[in-house]
């Protein structure tokens, strides 16, 4: 489905991606862990358009979408539910929810959608008239993905999902996560949080300073002594 | 008292008239520093232009009143478009100090251009309709007066339904709020931001054919105050915020006229940049002004 091929990426002069390569098959989660500044944001950043690459392809559906704007990459089924959830706080619920869904024209499709969003986070539906700011973390977490999904993504990139958010809200995130995935979105995620990470995912990607060290499936990064050294806490 | 009671009305009427056109002008300062982070130098020309757009509209056309601040406003916001694509989009990456140094380059470049056109002289606006005065026991109202306040009212309502109710308006919110975020949403960002230009230019063309139509005279030069004054009102208000700049050209109106009809017309302009000296000390902000935190 996607194949990041050999990337490089720079802000400005410093080198942030160097030639990193993936692979995303149609139907799975894919987790790319690693520590802070390790590139993780940035490969997803690239992804989405919000940054162009120096050199290297990014194949999706048989078409290299290296440097095409963002928006274009929205309308070809990549959504992101970006780090820090980034949603309008000066919007309603619905305004954002809205929002997420700015490039479909079909109104029964939008609101089945929305429909869809309010059964996975009632809480959402209790506050839709509220301006967003206002909502606690683990609701902004939650607009932040049902906003990604008004967009039907085929292929849905989540970066730090669990970040800030209490250990049983991460645990319920995670499980929505995985409905969506079994729902038929494939997941790009990337997180700091490797042990909750590597329990959702089929493949993993260990990233450090801009460059791919290991790769595998979950299973095999998880009883991997090395990534259990770094990121699992022993 | 007596008399001194009627001298206020009659002020707040004035100030709110003129105050009105301040609030068109500051809307479109508003609005593009929401987007794009640009002080538009060159918005007050823009009103200039519409104001000749209104007159040739009615002198070359013999278009009536609605029609020519409609076409006025038309032709403003192509304008608008075209001064943002040629002259501001290819330095959107540039350091801001850049694009603000362009936007007085682009002020000037209007300013001379229309005065080679259609030369330095003031011309006398056409009387798009033959002015009536109302008398309230000693107030006095004029037909003008009551056109501005209506015009500006009315567009200030439709642009409010635009911003809040409409897909392009709530895109054009989202993009003040977050750039990146609302290219994550497939929003456009150039459309938006021409978007923008085309109604902020739009509203200041109107507020040019309201002033052709209150003072009867218009000059290549007649952006320069307003423009600043505007700029005043925008940041009183709170830049960015649409409802600020609406209130900030009203209350600047108000004190403009408080000011020339107790103290002196002279000191008019010095109450104007002396309210930004004040609110730049106490209230950076501007009156609707929040820091909004935002949660992690």
């Amino acid at each position: 489905m996607l194949r990041v091929e050999d990337i490089n990426v720079y802000y400005g002069a410093i080198h942030a991606i160097k030639g990193i390569s993936l692979d995303v098959t149609d139907g799975e989660i894919v987790a790319l862990i690693g520590s802070n500044g390790a590139g993780k944001s940035t490969t997803l950043r690239t992804i989405s358009g919000l940054m162009k690459p120096k050199t290297g392809k990014i194949i999706y559906e048989d078409q290299d979408i290296a440097g095409i704007s963002a928006h274009k990459i929205v309308g070809m089924g990549i959504c992101q539910v970006p780090e820090g959830r980034r949603i309008f706080a000066n919007m309603t619920v619905m305004e954002n929810l809205e929002m997420g869904a700015y490039l479909r024209t079909d109104k029964d499709g939008i609101e089945q959608a929305m429909k869809g969003v309010f059964e996975k986070f009632p809480r959402l539906l209790e506050r839709k008239d509220q301006v967003a700011g206002t909502l606690s973390g683990g609701e902004q977490q939650m607009l932040a993905m049902g906003r990604a999904l008004m967009g039907k993504p085929k292929l849905l990139l989540m970066d730090e999902p669990s970040m800030g958010l209490a250990p049983l809200l991460v645990k319920e995130i995670f499980n929505i996560i995985k409905e969506i995935n079994e729902s038929g979105t494939t997941v790009l995620l990337v997180e700091q949080n490797a042990n909750m990470a590597l329990s959702i995912a089929d493949k993993a990607y260990v990233l450090e300073t801009g460059r791919i060290t290991l790769s595998g499936t979950a299973k095999e990064l998880a009883s991997s002594e090395a990534v259990r050294k770094a990121y699992l806490g022993g | 008292m007596e008399s001194f009671l009627s001298q206020f009305f009659q002020q707040l009427i004035n100030g709110i008239s003129l105050g009105s056109i301040y609030a068109l002008i500051a809307l479109g300062y508003t609005m593009i520093y929401g987007i794009i982070k640009l002080i538009n130098f060159a918005h007050g020309d823009i009103y200039m232009l519409g104001a000749y757009f209104g007159f040739f509209a009615t002198t070359q056309l013999g278009l009536s009143f609605i029609p020519a601040i409609l076409l006025a406003m038309a032709c403003a916001a192509l304008a608008g478009i075209i001064i943002e694509r040629v002259a501001y989009k290819p330095m959107r990456n540039a350091p801001r100090i850049a694009i603000l140094i362009t936007a007085i380059g682009v002020s000037f470049f209007l300013e001379y251009t229309m005065i080679l056109l259609v030369s330095p002289q003031p011309r006398t606006f056409p009387a798009v309709f033959t002015p009536v005065v109302y008398k309230i026991g000693s107030l006095v109202v004029n037909s003008q007066q009551i056109v501005i306040l209506a015009s500006a009212v009315i567009l200030m309502a439709v642009l409010t339904f635009i911003v809040n109710k409409t897909k392009a308006g709530k895109a054009m919110r989202a993009v003040s709020f977050d750039t990146d975020a609302a290219r994550l949403m497939g929003i456009n960002i150039d459309r938006v931001i021409s978007t923008t230009f085309a109604l902020g230019s739009a509203l200041a063309a109107a507020g040019g054919v309201l002033v052709g139509v209150y003072y009867n005279s218009i000059d290549p030069l007649m952006g320069m105050m307003p423009g600043l004054k505007a700029f005043v009102a925008a940041v009183l208000g709170g830049i960015g915020i649409i409802p600020g700049a609406m209130m900030g050209g009203i209350i600047l109106g108000v004190v403009e006229a408080m000011v020339s009809g107790f103290i002196s017309s002279t000191l008019r302009d010095a109450a104007a940049f002396g309210i930004l000296i004040l609110i730049l000390l106490y209230k950076p902000s501007g009156l609707l002004g929040k820091n909004i935190r935002e949660k992690v």
